[in-house]
């Protein structure tokens, strides 16, 4: 009894010290704010995490708004309903799956990288070679990291949403035949700019603080091992994924949560 | 050379980027679609307005003119004031317009179906249209019919 709780109170007081320890990084990786000299490094960093993102954000957000597409007209179809096909089509895409499924697909594309990438420096000691050699590694490689991600992921999301669409208006009009006129109206009728664009956008806001955090955070504090490394990188997508998840819930909760 | 077409491709991202919120923006979210030809307010008092929401169409024989502003509710007379924001410029709907909430559709979307009346007055910016009759409630007209049955 005496020893579960101790093993409670030890991982509890650990997963406190992780946290400020994560805090302690970001605020000072963040300090000092962008130097125009270290747009070059922001730069090579978006396009890690932001441009080499693409091919699988446009994939997936193809197949999703195509598949979301194709599950409404069935359901609608049957009240002779189609034309809402556009309407719920946007709704799910801007509110919740557009930047949750953006986020998810970040956390294991970019987010794995960048622990992975951050978690070898550590190991093979590039890391505190910069420090003696008097370049602060926080700012070199922590700071455009986490700069690149707030800036690539709400972008990332916007492309998904609109390639989504896309998606949804060759399965649902060109090849389902729903009315084109209607789709579009129908959905610019019901689809407010901040009500669903804008809380959109900011949940996406919230999960790139988050997921690039985390992605940094768990690869400075890897252990120099290559074991270390790999258990890091899980630790990422994993612990990003439920954050994602969890904090989705409570966004919505806060943003639409008007059920009374 | 690599780091050009790294730039190269990093700006072409945040273009497309932009552009997709752009789109967003103006496509779904239907901003700005109208142009802008200036608007002005009237007024209307409703028995009910059941079902009736902000940003509903406000139309003349089928075709958008301008959106529903505000709900109100007047609980002095118990009632509902519901102001539009119609499109272009005061002057051309006569002073007995009546207003009317009718249902669109399969999902029962409300909207307010403006009808012009012959009156050489006309309505002007903030005035309040009189004749209006508001949305039919099935519930309530199966009570009326009900008691009518029973009397």
């Amino acid at each position: 009894m005496l020893t579960l709780l101790r093993r409670i109170g030890i991982s509890t007081l650990g997963w406190f010290e992780d946290l400020g320890r994560a805090s302690v990084l970001f605020v000072t990786a963040l300090w000092g704010l962008p130097r125009v000299a270290d747009l070059g490094l922001l730069v090579k960093q978006i396009y890690q995490v932001g441009v080499l993102s693409l091919p699988i954000i446009a994939l997936s957000a193809f197949s999703i708004g195509a598949v979301i597409a194709l599950q409404f007209y069935t359901q609608l179809a049957r009240f002779g309903a189609e034309d809402a096909v556009g309407v719920g089509l946007a709704m799910v895409l801007l509110r919740e799956l557009g930047p949750v499924v953006t986020a998810l697909l970040f956390a294991g594309r970019a987010g794995s990288a960048i622990t992975a990438e951050i978690g070898l420096m550590k190991t093979t000691e590039q890391l505190s070679s910069m420090a003696m050699m008097g370049v602060d590694p926080l700012h070199r490689i922590v700071a455009p990291r986490l700069w690149a991600g707030f800036i690539s992921l709400p972008l990332l999301t916007a492309i998904f949403n609109v390639v989504a669409i896309y998606g949804g208006v060759i399965v649902g009009v060109r090849w389902l035949g729903v009315d084109e006129a209607a789709f579009w109206t129908g959905m610019q009728d019901v689809v407010n700019l901040w009500q669903d664009v804008g809380k959109g956008m900011l949940k996406t806001l919230v999960f790139a603080l988050v997921v690039t955090w985390i992605a940094v955070f768990q690869g400075y504090d890897t252990e120099p091992t290559a074991e270390g490394i790999s258990e890091a990188t899980t630790r990422t997508v994993v612990t990003s994924s439920i954050m994602i998840l969890g904090l989705d819930f409570l966004l919505t909760l806060s943003m639409y949560g008007d059920f009374s | 050379m690599r780091m050009r077409t790294v730039e190269i491709s990093v700006g072409a991202f945040v273009l497309a980027g932009l552009l997709a919120l752009t789109f967003l923006a103006l496509r779904v979210s239907g901003v700005a679609s109208a142009p802008d030809t200036g608007s002005y307010l009237l007024k209307a008092r409703f028995d009910d307005v059941a079902g009736l929401r902000e940003r509903a169409k406000v139309t003349v024989a089928g075709v958008k003119i301008g959106e529903v502003a505000m709900i109100d509710v007047d609980l002095e007379y118990g009632d509902a004031l519901v102001t539009f924001e119609i499109q272009g410029q005061p002057g051309l709907l006569s002073m007995d317009t009546g207003a009317q909430i009718v249902t669109e559709g399969i999902l029962g979307a409300r909207y307010v179906s403006l009808i012009p009346g012959a009156d050489e007055e006309m309505l002007g910016d903030g005035d309040t249209i009189d004749d209006t009759q508001g949305a039919l409630v099935l519930e309530k007209l199966i009570g009326d019919f009900v008691s009518r049955m029973g009397s």
